[in-house]
Order: structure tokens, then C-alpha cells, then sequence
């Protein structure tokens, strides 16, 4: 166990959240906390004042070059801003429109893009940038390692984060600003995975403790990775790995609106103009459920008798209870009853379009 | 109320307090705070006969399902309906008003090869 443990790796802020209580566990290699006070407490927090956590472990990558707006339009589905400071959500996608990350692209200044990967697909999007950049000729530079990032949410965040940039409420979501704080450049994002206002602050790593010190002393709440599953289930966000990977498309996914099939021509455009002509046949699909008991990923869906597919997230949520979604056969409409099977117990749920209605 | 120093327990982290012919059973203190915030508990109905070591009931928190083990064989006599309605009070009080179902004990000789408190406290290290 030690030695397996001293091999992952640790994030600038691992000493703070230690020192803040927190349950450390191995996720996808990084040290990172699970919970500290408790996954009902965190969450109370993040809905109805503020919370924080450590999401030093993303990937981020600065693209330079002039055409590095053109790079990300063709290795990318959605259309990428190139407003200064604005962010676009979108889907690298391989060849059979199979979905080999979702990013954020922020417009960092001309020719300038911050793109935040996830952790644990930043070698594999390295890889394929690297390989499909022969035309456009951008560089690229990870920077993960360059800054902490750390995530402040709730209703309260804004208001409390005025504290390190005043001008913060001027933000709009989904745009990003440069700001000194320490003397130092830091990236304030105003962007989340909660369904809540907020923030995400990328500091260099020797003032990271620092700045999680100076939410903590603002009575901001850490949190750890167990509510940032449910706050983001409950939000709608969808978990690179298990919601979306290389087996679905963006359109089985549930993400029509990140493909734009005007684009003149990006990675995986043919197969998602085929599949839009042929029809979708398998949905991310979101469900609740009518009675107790706690859905979870792997869970099989059944419907009228028959299984039509099987969960990709579930949890239990403070406020709807038991909730979960999975890839299943797309024949089903809000307000469907389906079966969820967990440990062979049979569940009631029904299809629904959302759960959490986000505050952003 | 059912002092963890004078239960006896499985490995898989459930205690049983003997009281005459009856154990009453739970989660150990530990357990509740590994699995965290419980939210959802099934538990076996009265008159069910439980076989010891076998599975008794799910015990869910945000985070995992896990499943309960009887301690002992035996009929189940009574089953705490609190905690039905409020789980949170096995993390609460684990040793106490958090504790799940009693059990009429078929064979004296299964609790003599059930765990002491300081057995299992080795078996955590």
C-alpha cells in the first residue's frame, strides 16, 4: 500500500487539503481528497453558499500560432470563439465521430488559446493535436504543472472571489481574464461543474496554498471529488470516461449542440452527417427514481421487460434523490418508466430531461 | 448504548451485542465512517432467518453499496425502522440508536467465534 501510495503524483495544494481534513484517494493516478467534512455537508455548501476545490490535477494547454482558431475549428466540433476571454465547450472527436475528450477553448488574446483537457486524456489529446497539426502548424505547450487550479462554487463565490479581483462580477460567464495577484499572473475562469456560479483560479503553484487560505478564512467550504460527482450529475455535466467516451458520438451523447455541421469540414464531421441522416439509435438518457435506493454506473436499464441499456453515472443527490444516466436504446420520452437493476433489486425510475435547474 | 468494548464482530465490520437469547447487530464505527454519509438502508424483515456470515441487508451511501452480513444465525426479531427513515443516524451513533436488527441466536457456540473489539481493532491496521 505505502509504496503504491508515494507514487502518485500530489497537487500544490495537497498540503492544504490534508491540512484541511481531507479523505486522501487515488484518482487516475493524482492524490486527491474525496471528501473532508462529508459529501451532504460539501454539498449543503456549494447550493446555498460557497465551496471550494482542488482541480490542479486538469490538463491545461496553451496553442499558439496564426491559425490556431482553424486548428481547433477542424479537430473540434463546436464552433470556437475567437472573442478575447471567451471560452467554447467543445468535443475532439475521432474519425467515426467517437469522442476523444471534451474541452474548454478559451480565447486567450490573438493567436493565443487556453484549452482546459481532462486529466487523466491530456497524453492522449497531446498525441492527437500533435498528429493532426501538420497543416496548421501551431505550438503547443502543456502547462498543467505551471499553475494550481482551485474552484470556487456556490451562490456566494462571486461576491467572496471579489475579494482577490474586484472587478469580478463584470466577468461573463464562460470567459476567462488575466489578472496580478501575489505578483504573480493568474487565469480567472468563470466556469464550473457544479450548475453554480463561480470561478475557477489558476495560480502559480508556491501561492496556491495561499490563495485556498484565503477562501478558507471567508468560511468558503472545501470540498472533495465525492459531492463533485453529484453536484455535477445533478448539474447535467457529463464525466469524460463514463458519460462520453470513444464508443459514443456526440449525438448519442446528447450533445447536438456542440456539433455544428456548417463548419466547413473538423474531424468526425462525415460520420456525424451520416449518423444525423441514418438517426440516432442509442441515447444519454437521464433518470430518477420513483422510490428508494441508489442508481449507480453499470446498473442495467430495462424497459417493458427488456434491457435496453445500462447506466454511465448514478448517485444518491440531497435534493432528488436517486438519480443516473446511461447510453440506452433511443426510443424512450420524458416521463417513460424504465427499471434500473442494481444487485439484482429492481428500481422505478422514469426518464427526465434535467434535474438541477443550474443557477448560470 | 451497545459499547463497541463489549461487542463482538465480523471482519467485514458488523458487531453484535449479546443480550440473553437475542444479539442486537450493526455497523462498526469504522465502517460507517469509510462508507460515509449513509443514505439508504434495506434491511431483512421480521421472522426472516438469517444464516451468520450471510448477506442480510444493503447498506448505501453516496458513494458505494455495501453489503451487511449476519454476525449469527437466527430468526430476525426486530428491525430499527429509524434508521429506515433517517440513515444519517448510523454514522451518528453507530454503537447506539444507528443499530439495524436483533436476531434470536440459534447457536450459542457462533458467538464465541465471532471477533472481540480488540481482534478486530487488529484486523484494521
Amino acid at each position: 500500500m505505502t509504496n503504491s501510495v508515494s507514487k502518485l503524483l500530489r497537487t500544490p495544494l495537497y498540503e492544504s487539503c490534508v491540512a484541511a481534513g481531507g479523505k486522501m484517494v487515488d484518482f487516475h493516478g493524482w492524490e486527491l481528497p474525496v471528501q473532508f467534512e462529508g459529501i451532504l455537508a460539501e454539498h449543503k455548501a456549494v447550493r446555498e453558499s460557497a465551496g471550494m476545490f482542488d482541480v490542479s490535477h486538469m490538463g491545461r494547454l496553451i496553442m499558439t500560432g496564426s491559425k490556431v482558431h482553424a486548428f481547433l475549428e477542424y479537430t473540434t466540433s463546436n464552433k470556437i470563439s475567437d472573442a478575447p476571454g471567451r471560452g467554447t465547450y467543445s468535443h475532439i472527436l475521432n474519425e467515426n465521430g467517437g469522442v476523444v475528450d471534451d474541452i474548454i477553448a478559451f480565447c486567450a488574446g490573438k493567436d493565443k488559446y487556453l484549452v482546459v483537457v481532462n486529466s487523466a486524456t491530456t497524453d492522449k489529446d497531446l498525441d492527437w493535436f500533435a498528429a493532426h497539426n501538420k497543416n496548421f502548424d501551431v505550438k503547443i505547450e502543456d502547462i498543467s504543472s505551471h499553475f494550481a487550479m482551485l474552484a470556487v462554487q456556490g451562490p456566494d463565490a462571486i461576491q467572496i472571489a471579489q475579494g482577490i479581483d474586484k472587478h469580478l462580477a463584470d466577468l461573463p460567464r464562460f470567459c476567462i481574464k488575466e489578472i496580478v495577484y501575489f505578483g504573480q499572473l493568474c487565469y480567472i475562469c468563470r466556469t464550473g461543474y457544479t450548475g453554480e456560479d463561480g470561478v475557477e483560479i489558476m495560480v502559480s503553484p508556491p501561492y496556491a496554498a495561499q490563495m485556498w487560505q484565503f477562501f478558507l478564512d471567508k468560511g468558503v467550504k472545501p470540498c472533495g471529488l465525492g459531492v463533485r460527482d453529484v453536484l455535477r450529475v445533478e448539474a447535467g455535466y457529463l464525466l469524460y470516461g463514463s458519460d462520453v467516451t470513444e464508443k459514443y458520438t456526440s449525438y448519442e451523447a446528447d450533445c447536438g449542440w456542440v456539433v455544428k455541421l456548417d463548419k466547413k469540414d473538423f474531424i468526425g464531421k462525415a460520420a456525424l452527417v451520416k449518423q444525423k441522416a441514418e438517426g440516432v439509435k442509442i441515447k444519454l438518457t437521464s433518470f430518477k427514481l420513483k422510490g428508494q435506493g441508489v442508481p449507480r454506473e453499470g446498473n442495467e436499464v430495462k424497459y417493458e421487460g427488456r434491457e435496453i441499456g445500462f447506466l454511465t453515472s448514478g448517485t444518491y443527490s440531497p435534493l432528488f434523490k436517486g438519480i443516473g444516466k446511461g447510453y440506452v436504446v433511443n426510443v424512450l420520452k420524458e416521463g417513460d418508466e424504465v427499471e434500473i437493476i442494481s444487485g439484482g433489486r429492481s428500481m422505478r425510475a422514469e426518464v427526465v430531461k434535467s434535474f438541477y435547474k443550474n443557477r448560470v | 448504548m451497545y459499547n463497541q468494548e463489549k461487542c463482538k464482530f465480523l471482519k467485514s465490520h458488523e458487531w453484535a451485542f449479546v443480550d440473553g437469547s437475542e444479539a442486537v447487530t450493526g455497523i462498526s464505527d469504522h465502517a460507517q465512517h469509510e462508507i460515509g454519509d449513509i443514505v439508504f438502508v434495506e434491511l431483512p424483515k421480521v421472522g426472516t432467518k438469517l444464516e451468520a456470515g450471510k448477506r442480510a441487508g444493503v447498506i448505501e451511501s453516496v458513494k458505494s453499496a455495501s453489503d451487511i452480513y449476519a454476525p449469527v444465525s437466527g430468526e430476525v426479531t426486530a428491525v430499527n425502522t429509524a434508521v429506515s427513515a433517517d440513515p444519517g443516524a448510523i454514522n451518528k451513533d453507530p454503537h447506539g440508536a444507528g443499530w439495524l436488527y436483533k436476531i434470536k441466536i440459534a447457536d450459542k457456540k457462533e458467538i464465541d467465534a465471532l471477533l472481540t473489539f480488540e481482534q478486530y481493532k487488529d484486523t484494521l491496521k
